[in-house]
């Protein structure tokens, strides 16, 4: 009987190998690939874009400081979760993201829809000394966000990056990545309708209270003022997204 | 290693042919009627994939003959609390906000909502009992910047204050007199010195005095005459040594150089007209209503 044999596998590394990877290889197929394959993976809804080039900064230090380690980024379908921090986060609000926040763990509240829900001197005041508005607080303070100036100068090297794996920039976009970067910080981003076409409801203007200089703090609001904002809900027909 | 299965003379059990350093190893089976339940819920899984989603196809998946999703389900619940609480929503919806306090019932209603509300949205900034913080609004004082009756309450959560996405935000903009140049040194040094006297702080006389002169000509249109504010322009009252920013003399002098530019959400954008109802009842209960 085969189970008599398994002393073969256990002893031979190389079909051992070989027997793991075709396990993950049949796992893979029918749990990954269908993904790919089935219609209805992303829900189609409108609004959803690219992160500007400021967001995406603000993005890759969230990143870069591990906000995600406490953070989730995903509304659950649960009614305790709708009733607290709104509707339910749906597939297509993260195809742009590479890669995305779900994340799986909640020691601080989930963001994904953080974004115009406190003002931008909370955010700071918040990020400079989160016991100063949250007594309870366990968050880390980031102070040092708001003395960095930003550094994002490959931000066209990275948008034509993301654009690699799918993410729909176009060469405009490309284009006036840089300029878009400090525009967006300015006072003026609310008035550039080329802007604005480009990233419609990105939060604009001096984001961490010093509009001479753009820190890590602004890319990192501006970031944060722009999550779960994306999506128009008033054309979104839950019946047909069921799953 | 040896594979060498013998009769164990003690217990009477095979070994499992191991052997280590002359250490055996009984070869002890798991209880039958485990074995059994094991096989059993393997079987019985293969009813789950017929009644709830499983296995994929090519562009679709079996969708279970319960028709489950979670999606679905979280529909029913909410369906299911809205009705719960329809009775309620009606009236509140039916009623202006300064009669839902009279209705004890709707009152107990909002009260309950309100603080759960309040914990989610507003606590970060005003803090869990209202409390406020430096730029963020004591909610438990008598100090309202745009007024603190049922109805100011429950517009300023509709519209928010210098919230450029709702074009009814409450908005006012004190001009930066020493950043924009309007004002000399001195003279924000004097006028600062004036306002403070309003709480008998003064430390210098005879600035104050010449901040009094100051103060008649760039202040008093917002702040009034006798410096007590004026809730239609969301200008604060100065006299009554409530400060939002700080009162001491180098916060003030900040403030009258640099300007303030406090900014809070339109709720109205985010939350149904009943709930932020509930929200102005609890809020206005806090201690400071008016």
């Amino acid at each position: 009987m085969l189970l008599k044999k398994h002393h073969i596998v256990e002893k031979n590394v190389f079909v051992l190998i070989l027997g793991i990877f075709l396990t993950i290889i049949i796992g893979g197929i029918v749990e990954i690939v269908p993904l790919f394959t089935m219609e209805q993976t992303i829900e189609k809804v409108e609004g959803v874009r690219p992160y500007s080039p400021l967001e995406q900064a603000g993005r890759n230090i969230y990143l870069r400081e591990g906000c995600y380690n406490c953070h989730s980024q995903q509304i659950r379908p649960f009614r305790d979760e709708v009733e607290r921090y709104g509707h339910y986060s749906l597939a297509a609000e993260s195809m742009y993201d590479h890669p995305f926040q779900w994340g799986s763990k909640r020691t601080g509240p989930d963001l994904a829809r953080v974004g115009a829900k406190y003002s931008n001197a909370w955010h700071v005041a918040h990020m400079t000394d989160p016991r100063s508005v949250v007594p309870e607080s366990i968050m880390p303070g980031y102070p040092f966000l708001a003395n960095r100036a930003l550094d994002f100068d490959d931000a066209k090297a990275h948008l034509e990056t993301l654009k690699m794996v799918g993410v729909p920039y176009t060469d405009e976009m490309i284009e006036a990545a840089k300029a878009d970067l400090y525009l967006q910080a300015s006072e003026d981003a609310a008035y550039d309708d080329d802007f604005l076409a480009r990233y419609p409801k990105a939060a604009t203007g001096d984001f961490d209270g010093n509009p001479q200089k753009l820190t890590e703090m602004d890319a990192l609001i501006a970031y944060l003022q722009v999550l779960g904002r994306m999506v128009d809900f008033t054309t979104y027909n839950p019946q047909m997204n069921l799953r | 290693m040896p594979t060498n299965v013998e009769k164990d003379q003690v217990s009477g059990r095979e070994t499992t042919g191991h052997e280590w350093d002359g250490i055996k190893e009984l070869n002890t089976p798991l209880p039958s009627w485990w074995v059994y339940v094991f096989w059993v819920t393997i079987i019985w899984s293969v009813g789950y994939w017929v009644v709830y989603p499983s296995w994929p196809t090519a562009t679709d998946y079996l969708k279970g003959t319960f028709g489950t999703t979670n999606r679905t389900q979280l529909h029913e619940t909410m369906a299911n609390v809205a009705a719960e609480r329809a009775p309620y929503m009606e009236r509140l919806a039916a009623l202006d906000v300064s009669e839902v306090v009279n209705d004890p019932e709707l009152l107990n209603f909002s009260m309950a909502g309100g603080k759960a509300i309040f914990a989610d949205n507003c606590a970060p900034c005003h803090g869990t009992g209202g409390s406020g913080n430096p730029g963020f609004p004591s909610l438990q004082d008598d100090a309202w910047l745009w007024g603190g009756s049922l109805d100011a309450i429950n517009e300023t959560l509709h519209v928010g204050i210098r919230w450029d996405a709702n074009e009814d935000t409450r908005l006012n903009d004190m001009p930066a007199f020493g950043r924009d140049g309007l004002l000399e040194r001195e003279d924000i040094s004097d006028v600062v010195q004036f306002v403070m006297g309003y709480s008998n702080r003064a430390t210098d006389g005879d600035a104050a005095q010449r901040g009094a002169i100051v103060f008649e000509e760039n202040c008093a249109a917002c702040h009034g005459d006798n410096g007590k504010g004026i809730q239609e322009l969301g200008a604060p009252n100065l006299t009554d040594a409530i400060w939002l920013y700080g009162g001491d003399q180098a916060t003030l002098t900040d403030t009258v150089t640099n300007s303030r530019r406090g900014v809070m959400p339109a709720w109205g954008d985010r939350l149904d007209e009943e709930t932020i109802k509930m929200l102005t009842v609890y809020v206005h209960s806090l201690g400071g209503g008016q």
